[in-house]
């Protein structure tokens, strides 16, 4: 076939209580029209939300998985970053 | 992410086969890791993924036909609106499915063309035809039930964007089931007539529903490697069981008799099914079931039908796309 493949959208919907617009899967349409009709279509038959985004999966940089070491690991050592590391006496009550 | 384009670049290693690579592979495996689109994967795993899920892709898009061809016939608008919305939650699956199996590496293009080539297979179940209003409520109550079956386990597969699309479909499929028990327990209650047609309903669909859970384990092609790479959880046969000792009861509660005057139950509870005509099985997935040639038939037509939408959608895209970059340019 002859045709160009259609491109790739990525979706995002907000959900009813009130949370960010979360990823919840992808689709082909030709473009930001179609993709949001599409969106609702396919990712909105009950309800899930009330807000949808669609972004060209071409438009979106991921971090390289191969790096995930030295992307996430400098978090996993500062444990003074929790609210757990501290101590409050029992005395104190809920902080 | 859902998608295949993302960092791919010049020098590409993800392909290379290497030892190293795979013992570190298996053991993310083994410490129930998922495996996500970029991550390194031999090309077996690849390949078997790319195939399983796009075959359930074709399956759910091919399980719209023998529903569709009741919608404007249901017996109601209840039953008519209900089994709509079942049509467009498989042609959704469909989609979920299409879009984990391209963060494989393949396009839709060509996960759609090798089906409509008769090169990539679809579920042997729905190459039988419906000829009555309780095929409807059969297909819901055991095909979706042993689709559901299968699924379940699914949801824990490693593969990242096969589980998550799984677990979206598992939630949907729950109505499916209810929906088909229900017509079926209507069609129970109703005259002697609507009760014959509910049981020759489950005469004709109750081996081909067993044969879905797949070959026997002993000659199973796929079952070894699928389990070392925890896609599959549960063998063919244990499915299988397990499907048949859910629905006995379903069957009793209903007053119909399942066509197998050799089953019963063992000392373990379960219930023991009379061996299964594989041959046609192996008939049905060679192209020989009743519907086969209507299936294949029906889906290149909707394709061909609809290439000029494809193709006007994507002028138009384009013509957009030049005449915002001319007024840029201005």
């Amino acid at each position: 076939m002859a045709t160009p493949n259609i491109p790739l959208w990525e979706v995002f919907i907000r959900s009813r209580n009130g949370l960010a617009h979360k990823h919840v899967g992808s689709l082909h349409a030709t473009d930001a029209t179609l993709a949001l009709q599409a969106a609702r279509d396919i990712y909105t038959r009950r309800g899930e939300g009330l807000s949808i985004w669609v972004v060209p999966s071409s438009a979106i940089t991921a971090s390289d998985p191969s790096e995930k070491g030295m992307m996430f690991e400098p978090a996993e050592s500062k444990i003074y970053r929790h609210p757990t590391f501290y101590d409050v006496p029992d005395e104190v009550g809920h902080m | 992410m859902y998608t295949q384009a993302l960092n791919t670049s010049e020098g590409d290693d993800r392909h290379i086969e290497d030892a190293t690579r795979a013992a570190q592979f298996q053991a993310r495996i083994d410490a129930d890791e998922r495996i996500e689109p970029n991550d390194w994967m031999p090309a077996a795993y690849r390949k078997t993924l790319t195939r399983q899920i796009s075959q359930h892709a074709h399956s759910e898009i091919v399980g719209m036909l023998p529903e569709g061809n009741w919608i404007a016939r249901a017996p109601s608008l209840r039953r008519k609106a209900a089994l709509l919305a079942k049509v467009q939650d498989e042609c959704g699956h469909g989609l979920y499915l299409y879009a984990a199996a391209e963060t494989l590496g393949s396009s839709r293009e060509e996960l759609v063309d090798a089906m409509l080539a008769g090169k990539a297979k679809y579920s042997s179940i729905f190459n039988y035809p419906t000829l009555t209003w309780a095929d409807i409520g059969t297909i819901g109550w055991l095909v979706d039930g042993a689709a559901i079956m299968n699924q379940i386990p699914l949801c824990r597969c490693s593969y990242g964007p096969y589980a998550r699309a799984m677990i979206r479909v598992c939630k949907e499929e729950s109505f499916h089931q209810r929906q088909g028990f229900e017509i079926m327990l209507t069609l129970c209650r109703g005259t002697d007539e609507q009760k014959a047609m509910a049981q020759d309903a489950l005469n004709r669909w109750w081996w081909p529903v067993l044969m879905m859970f797949g070959p026997p384990d002993q000659v199973s092609q796929h079952s070894d490697t699928s389990t070392k790479w925890k896609i599959k959880r549960f063998s063919n046969d244990e499915l299988r069981q397990k499907f048949v000792d859910a629905t006995v009861p379903q069957a009793q509660f209903l007053g119909l008799t399942i066509p197998d005057p050799g089953m019963k139950q063992n000392a373990n509870g379960n219930w023991e099914y009379s061996a299964i005509d594989w041959d046609e099985f192996k008939q049905v997935l060679a192209g020989n079931g009743p519907c086969n040639r209507d299936r294949l038939a029906a889906r290149r037509k909707a394709h061909e039908d609809g290439a000029w939408v494809r193709e006007a959608a994507m002028a138009y895209a384009e013509k957009r796309r030049q005449r915002s970059a001319l007024q840029a340019a201005e």
